[in-house]
């Protein structure tokens, strides 16, 4: 008996996912209102859903357990330097007056100066230094080893090199894209637009998966019935 | 209108239909789809398999339900393999939404490792899920540091002292690998600052629009295994023995593939017929 | 004091998390530690912003009785659900029951059907726009097809269309990308310097 009971209430919760892929899913025809209750109704459980979070997971145990006791909701007196990131917290709340924003600047500023601090040497690092060292040192010129085609992979690694400059050419503007300089940064857009061929070609897959999902899970409550 | 003129100028809701009904004819279909594991995908397997038991791992579950078509099964492979290597697995999100799905994850392999593998992983023992913080970027370098600045607690609420296997667990160091899911930015921020500033090693679950723009850092070393989309997915099923969503979802995949070529090689015959009757004409003219 | 002293205080505080870099001290490090705690919280307050600014657009639509007003009250309704399921007393906090059955069978299945959507737009756009007009296009679509063709059994031809896609994704799309990568690590590194200097501040809105 209770295993019956409960089939009933995740199938009902299942038709009830299954109404919001369906309204959601006749968007295709045209916008409808059924298309428009799904999309809105979305838009209020996130936000709803994430205030939750954002207190259970963020407010009670980064600040609010710092001053004061949990449980009890006393004040605790030990670590009051929690109260700079809560004034900082509270001031950007002051964008919505017009008389008080300027206050919201300074959380903002310690927001820009410390991502950008942390960016510049880490970015500086991940994505220039290692990437340089990905095309020259990490390449390994081996000859002996056959790549694609039969190819030998010392080969392919210097066509590698060859297509990262070429590219890189193409992406340097201070000086006209003519002559030889023209005609390496004509390699180098070649070589662009097969990397952002491959990008579609992974794309047609990433899309039709999220469709396929949906299906899968009309199949099953399909089954259920 | 011309036929080629008619090719090239279909209603988009007859291709929207075309490919809804392939995609759903397989479903009643009896076929598989063999699938060749390529090397990025089994650096990782190969990588866990190597890791002895009780050693640690952590997994972030960083997408959003809009994602998961791709990442579930990903997430449910990885988790799969670790319990069945009964490591000490820490799990967190960095994506919004990604709480309810690392949750569900986490509980369904766990009961599903205690039905099939006898061995019942148990919460702050074997597994811990550390919940959701904002600013990823600053999550990521604070437990670079310690995981008690971002997570002085775990999603539940309690400390992460109080949880057995988090006792003498400080930083990244004590952590074999980081494998993380991944569809949006979060990628970026974990190859920036958590491989570049704390030399973690790192491998990716991508959604399949992402993948193409990360063979760099496999190739440069900065990620050591790369899964892409729900072939990706597959090849893991296949590789961990459990086919599963995504290995289903290949032959779908197939026929959804051969549509959209369909569609496209249509579209350019249309378009090379058009362009040779208008020289024609040109030419008569 | 409206817009010095926040500038004052990125360049202080951008300069301090670069020496930081290079001069892990004992002192600076706990500085640090101190730093990306603070963050965190500061971005606890950033994010319910966004939740407020919500409710303000959706509560002056339904003050206003403006267009499909009746949407807006349907937002603020699910956004009341869910707090007063999830918050305790009334829910049980992160494990409360219907809040969690709201997320499983209401968010998910809209969230990842809105974006299953794009399937069939971006199969309706490749009809119609990716055709091999010139060469470059021709590449573009000769790169894609290897791709897609990629997923498909096509017995005795699986294996050679499976080592080209290979070396697609590992030379010619690795280089592209890799230039792209360098191209965005300048940049982001100028910006940065610009904002630390002071020479970029429109994140700082006008007066």
């Amino acid at each position: 008996m209770e295993t019956a009971a409960f089939d009933v209430e995740v199938f009902l919760w299942m038709t009830l996912g299954a109404a919001f892929t369906l309204f959601t899913l006749s968007f295709l025809y045209k916008d409808n209102p059924l298309y428009k209750i799904a999309e809105h109704t979305v838009v209020g459980v996130s936000a709803g859903y994430f205030l939750v979070i954002l207190y259970y997971n963020g407010l009670r145990p980064n600040l609010l357990n710092h001053l004061f006791v949990p449980e009890t909701w006393t004040p605790k007196f030990d670590e009051l330097w929690y109260l700079v990131p809560l004034f900082l917290g509270m001031a950007m709340w002051t964008r919505f007056s017009r008389k008080w924003a300027w206050v919201s600047r300074y959380p903002i500023a310690c927001y820009f100066g410390i991502a950008t601090g942390v960016a510049i040497p880490n970015e500086m690092k991940n994505r220039v230094v290692e990437q340089i060292n990905g095309t020259v040192l990490r390449v390994g010129f081996e000859f002996s080893q056959s790549g694609f085609l039969g190819v030998p992979q010392g080969i392919w690694d210097i066509v590698l090199v060859i297509l990262v400059l070429a590219s890189l050419v193409y992406f340097f503007f201070s000086k006209e894209h003519k002559g030889w300089f023209g005609g390496i940064a004509k390699v180098g857009i070649y070589t662009l637009m097969i990397g952002f061929g491959a990008s579609f070609g992974y794309t047609v897959m990433a899309r039709v998966s999220l469709f396929i999902q949906r299906m899968q899970y009309l199949r099953d409550w399909l089954d259920m019935i | 209108m011309t036929f080629h003129e008619r090719m090239i100028t279909l209603d988009r809701r007859w291709i929207f239909l075309t490919l809804a009904v392939f995609v759903i004819i397989p479903f009643f279909l009896e076929f598989d789809i063999p699938v060749t594991v390529s090397k990025e995908v089994r650096d990782i397997y190969d990588f866990i398999e190597g890791l002895e038991a009780g050693d640690y791992i952590l997994v972030g579950i960083d997408y959003d339900p809009n994602a998961m078509a791709e990442l579930h099964p990903m997430s449910y492979a990885i988790i799969k393999q670790c319990f069945a290597k009964k490591l000490k697995v820490i799990t967190l999100t960095l994506s919004q939404y990604g709480a309810g799905m690392a949750e569900q994850v986490v509980r369904d392999v766990a009961d599903s490792t205690r039905i099939y593998h006898g061995f019942e992983p148990v919460y702050g023992e074997d597994y811990v899920f550390l919940g959701y913080r904002p600013y990823y970027a600053f999550v990521i370098l604070g437990m670079g540091r310690d995981f008690r600045i971002p997570f002085p607690q775990d999603y539940y609420g309690t400390d992460l002292d109080s949880l057995p296997m988090m006792r003498g667990i400080r930083n990244y160091d004590q952590v074999e690998c980081v494998i993380d899911m991944n569809g949006g930015t979060v990628a970026d921020a974990w190859v920036s600052y958590g491989n570049g500033r704390y030399n973690v090693k790192l491998a990716f679950g991508l959604t399949g629009v992402m993948a193409a723009d990360f063979y760099p850092f496999y190739q440069s070393g900065q990620i050591f295994g790369l899964m892409g989309g729900m072939k990706g997915a597959a090849e893991y099923e296949q590789l961990v023995d459990k086919p599963g969503p995504a290995k289903e979802a290949m032959k779908m995949q197939v026929f959804a593939h051969i549509v959209i070529i369909v569609f496209i090689g249509m579209a350019n015959i249309g378009f090379f017929l058009g362009r040779r009757s208008r020289t024609k004409a040109g030419e008569v003219l | 004091m409206k817009r010095q002293l926040p500038l004052m205080l990125v360049f202080l505080l951008g300069a301090f998390m670069i020496i930081q870099y290079f001069v892990p001290a004992q002192a600076s490090l706990d500085a640090y530690e101190f730093i990306l705690d603070w963050m965190i919280i500061i971005g606890i307050f950033a994010m319910a912003l966004g939740i407020w600014s919500l409710m303000r657009v959706s509560w002056h639509k339904i003050k206003r009785r403006s267009h499909d007003w009746q949407y807006a009250a349907l937002t603020l309704a699910g956004l009341f659900i869910m707090v007063l399921f999830g918050f305790e007393p009334i829910g049980g906090g992160l494990k409360s029951y219907l809040w969690l059955q709201f997320y499983e069978f209401v968010m998910v299945p809209v969230l990842a059907t809105i974006f299953s959507l794009l399937a069939f737009f971006m199969a309706s756009a490749a009809y119609r726009a990716f055709r091999a007009r010139s060469l470059l296009a021709a590449v573009l679509l000769g790169s894609a097809m290897v791709l897609m063709f990629r997923v498909l059994p096509l017995g005795p031809l699986s294996d050679p269309i499976n080592e080209l896609a290979g070396w697609i994704l590992v030379v010619p799309n690795l280089a592209a990308k890799r230039a792209i990568l360098i191209g965005v690590g300048l940049g982001m590194v100028a910006t940065s310097l610009k904002v630390i200097l002071g020479i970029e501040r429109s994140y700082l809105g006008r007066d």
